[in-house]
């Protein structure tokens, strides 16, 4: 993508139009002002449905052929099966046998099983992603091998870019655990059971058409119901929607790096001698190894004090479970779910509560989940001097990762990033971050197996530890550390095509990704 | 030698800062290089640059190098490129990364080795962090977790680690080979600020001298001062009947330690848990070292997984007498130094012991009592080293107790 680009309040050159719309330059952190009313799909009427409530059709190409799909059009899928999703690929391959070009595809994340897509955008089936960009389908964008720009979008961003019209769904295929023949769905129960359907609300409610994709076909009604199917078009009822092991971990375990349950372990001293963890404290740990062990590490803490945290937001996990039902966590507020034992939980428990992305982490409503917890443990691939963070892609240039929700976490009073001070040679705290995802005046503390970088900004922090024995470094410090052991690297080199755009919260363009230069 | 093709390192799936080098001199006209490299556009011109420094510093002007990188440090690609080129070459040239002047530290005999790290001398991923885990002592090893045809490259490996992984102040220690090749690793360590060696598959007291020597030639060749201890490892029945004499072989032994499963298999029987079939040994080698005014340390626990099993050996293992024990594992270390500590109650008892005595010493009493009870003076130096043990651990305050400290 060539053409106008201007400085936006971030310091980075963005462009003013993305795949022919209109595009707004970041402003700053909470200083662009939505205007106008929110996206309307059109009124449908129950005269064109069936007075049975049955609307099972025989396939999905009958549901998509029925739905009108066109060349150009946008289909949305949400993420919930992971790396066992069977249904997103099936939609291209049908549009692809149909023959139809130039499709969007619109994903809440995408994962490697979705590498067989790279042959439609290759010919010309799809377009663009608009979505996250992992491994493979990274490596096929960076090198500018995508006829469309991809914009990369946190969870939130993709609620409010549907909510507020940016994107527009023509067809939503939604894949469900369960579902009745109404359309009424959830993510347990069945074969392919991913535990809740927190991604899909945006697109059930604002898409043009909805396909409902199960191989768990219940009994009307499907209850407790995450998407309700006056909103839905279709059902569709095949053999397999998922491939089990790899939608939910069998179990989730935390770290045996020596290395990470290091920086594990300082978190959590860190987060207590602080003050931050607290009788009542909110908090939100990732699913990824040295996450779970913080996480485990809270749990001893929390035990100990006779504290109880008063919620924690999801991805949830055993360990989060274990915190539940041993009486130090309150409630589980919950988006996704990563392991067996959270899938029990979340089906049993009511204080275990599936709870939407939309309504977590869309900044365009009336209120933000994530601005309310005291606790947000989160990673990067790097983070620059100035504490500004990148998510998406590595030093070298390459698109590796989707935003997830790490964009919106930043909202938390307390955002830490347990990172290691190098992985494999390359230094993860660089002089400025290869992408802006996130402005440095959002994260509070870098926490790395060699010191914790506290941001100036946050006085009352620094103040906190003074006297706690913490190895309190500067990122300077942690910078110059990195490069005595690595070396200093190379710059990556770049075209001066655009290949991928990086939305902010708000849906302002935060930062560019270019071709990387062959 | 006459060989014109050599191959060092590793490289492939589970590799990590590591790097494979395939170096062929057979045919070649001047120096080509293959790079393949995860760091590539990172790192691939001061890889390139460094290889050919190394091929330059050996003189090799026509060789082509095959590079496969998985984000190998410098002091990684430099070691594998000089084991490389040794290969092909008879050299006593040595390519050495500068020394970290934060790594130039001695130790004292008397200095705690409660945890001591094992890391497998031909695997630099595990060495790079090993400093940052509070371990009493770290053990670059050269024997048995080195594969016969690695031995020559890792003593390489070892001796940049040595130069450039900082030790974060634990004690310098790496374990040699036996026999010979024991006595040409000291080559490789001593002039590098090694703060102990461990003498593995220990039996007899010629052993300890011979090591002994040798680095006394190596210091005096080198000019050096700095202490090196030594920490025979007892590890069959010959080595434990011979072990007072062992643990008296040399002023610079400070410790010596017992290896289980080595032992349990000379005398053919299995290691267990409750370790009955040791006791014997255990117990004879403890009393060896006390005799000898040195450090007795006990063997490795191998369950890396079982944190409170672990607990209960360290338990028993100090109720027996001895001060320390091997890890295989950073997880490892936390819970064998606090078991090795003064318990809280041990301590409070030990403190009112120590200052029932000063204060009957006061008083110009002859018999020290606690309560109604008498207390004799065993039990008093008892409580004086726990104590002091406790000052030196920073348990209590220095000015706690007037007593003698034991260092």
């Amino acid at each position: 993508m060539k053409g106008k680009t201007v400085i936006n309040a971030a310091g980075r050159e963005v462009p003013l139009e993305i795949n022919g719309q209109p595009a707004i330059p970041f402003k700053g952190v909470g200083k662009h002002r939505p205007a106008g009313r929110k996206h309307g799909t059109l009124v449908p009427t129950c005269i064109d449905f069936p007075s049975d409530g049955n609307k099972v059709v025989g396939s999905l190409e009958e549901a998509i052929r029925r739905c009108g799909l066109k060349s150009g059009m946008t289909i949305s899928t949400h993420h919930h099966l992971r790396d066992g999703d069977l249904v997103s690929n099936t939609v291209f391959d049908i549009a692809a046998d149909i023959g139809l070009k130039d499709l969007v595809w619109f994903p809440s994340a995408s994962f490697p099983c979705h590498e067989l897509l790279i042959k439609y955008l290759e010919d010309g089936t799809i377009n663009r992603i608009e979505g996250s960009m992992n491994g493979p389908l990274g490596r096929f964008v960076s090198e500018g091998r995508m006829k469309g720009t991809a914009v990369l979008r946190s969870h939130g961003g993709r609620v409010q870019a549907i909510q507020d019209g940016e994107v527009k769904i023509d067809i939503a295929v939604l894949a469900a655990p369960s579902a009745d023949f109404f359309g009424n769905a959830r993510g347990t129960g069945g074969p392919s059971a991913c535990g809740v359907l927190g991604y899909a609300k945006a697109d059930y409610m604002y898409a043009d058409k909805v396909i409902i994709v199960t191989d768990n076909l219940v009994e009307f009604p499907c209850y407790p119901m995450e998407i309700e199917g006056n909103y839905v078009d279709y059902v569709v009822v095949t053999d397999k929607i998922g491939i089990p092991e790899r939608i939910v971990s069998g179990t989730t375990q935390i770290t045996k790096s020596p290395d990470r349950l290091l920086i594990a372990e300082l978190t959590a001293r860190f987060l207590e001698k602080s003050g931050i963890l607290m009788d009542g404290a909110a908090i939100q740990a990732g699913a990824g190894g040295t996450s779970l062990a913080i996480a485990v590490f809270l749990h001893d803490i929390l035990r100990e004090k006779g504290w109880e945290s008063k919620f924690g937001f999801g991805g949830s996990t055993k360990y989060m479970v274990k915190m539940l039902e041993e009486g130090q966590m309150g409630y589980i507020l919950d988006a996704q779910v990563f392991d067996l034992e959270a899938v029990r939980s979340v089906e049993e428990n009511t204080h275990h509560v599936p709870y939407s992305v939309y309504n977590a982490y869309n900044y365009h409503s009336k209120g933000n989940l994530t601005s309310m917890m005291d606790i947000m443990i989160l990673g990067a691939t790097e983070v620059d001097l100035n504490f500004n963070g990148n998510v998406v892609t590595h030093s070298d240039g390459y698109l590796l990762h989707g935003i997830g929700g790490w964009q919106n976490c930043l909202h938390a009073r307390n955002v830490i990033l347990p990172i290691p001070l190098f992985r494999d040679r390359i230094p993860v705290i660089v002089d400025e971050v290869t992408t802006l995802c996130g402005p440095g005046e959002l994260i509070d503390v870098i926490i790395t197996e060699r010191g914790i970088a506290i941001n100036p900004l946050r006085k009352d922090l620094i103040e906190n530890v003074k006297g706690s024995g913490l190895p309190i470094r500067t990122t300077q410090e942690l910078k110059d550390e990195a490069e005595k052991i690595c070396g200093k690297p190379q710059k990556a080199r770049f075209d001066e095509e655009i290949v991928a755009v990086v939305k902010w919260v708000d849906g302002t363009v935060i930062d560019i990704v270019r071709k990387i230069k062959a | 030698m006459n060989r014109t093709a050599a191959k060092t390192g590793n490289a492939g799936p589970g590799i990590r800062s590591d790097c494979e080098i395939v170096l062929e001199t057979g045919n070649q006209v001047g120096i080509t290089i293959d790079l393949i490299s995860k760091v590539k556009t990172l790192y691939g011109e001061s890889i390139t640059a460094l290889c050919k420094e190394v091929l330059g510093f050996y003189g090799v002007e026509n060789a082509h190098l095959k590079i496969n990188d998985s984000g190998a440090l410098p002091f990684v690609i430099a070691a594998r490129m000089e084991a490389a080129i040794k290969q092909i070459m008879d050299t006593d040239l040595d390519y050495l990364p500068e020394f970290l002047p934060e790594n130039s530290y001695s130790t004292a005999p008397g200095r705690f080795r409660f945890a001591r790290l094992y890391i497998p001398g031909n695997n630099p991923a595990l060495m790079i962090n090993a400093g940052l885990h509070s371990a009493d002592g770290l053990i670059l090893d050269l024997e048995d977790s080195v594969a016969p045809s690695r031995k020559d490259e890792a003593r390489i490996l070892v001796r940049n680690a040595l130069r450039q992984i900082n030790f974060g102040g634990s004690e310098r220690m790496v374990r040699i080979n036996q026999g010979e090749r024991g006595l040409k690793d000291l080559d490789y360590l001593i002039p590098h600020s090694v703060n102990l060696i461990l003498i593995p598959k220990c039996e007899d007291p010629g052993n300890v001298r011979n090591i002994d020597i040798k680095i006394s030639e190596i210091k005096m060749r080198y000019g050096l001062t700095n202490p090196v201890f030594l920490m025979p490892i007892i590890e069959s029945a010959l080595g434990i009947e011979n072990s007072y004499d062992i643990a008296r072989a040399s002023v610079n032994i400070a410790a010596i330690a017992i290896g289980l499963e080595d032992y349990t298999s000379d005398i053919g029987v299995s290691r267990t848990n409750e370790g009955r079939e040791s006791l014997y040994a255990r117990t004879r080698l403890i009393n060896a070292a006390k005799a000898a005014g040195i450090q007795p340390i006990d063997s490795v626990f191998s369950d890396v997984t079982d944190m409170e099993a672990l607990k209960n050996s360290v338990y028993e293992s100090r109720s027996l007498g001895f001060e320390g024990m091997g890890c295989i594992h950073p997880r490892q270390i936390a819970v064998v130094r606090q078991g090795y500590f003064p318990s809280q109650d041990e301590l409070e008892k030990s403190v009112k012991i120590v200052e029932a005595y000063e204060e009957a010493l006061k008083n110009g009493m002859g018999v020290v009592a606690l309560g109604s009870k008498m207390i004799d003076p065993p039990v008093v130096a008892r409580a004086q080293k726990s104590v002091d043990l406790a000052i030196r651990l920073g348990l209590l305050p220095a000015d706690r107790v007037s007593g003698e400290g034991s260092r």
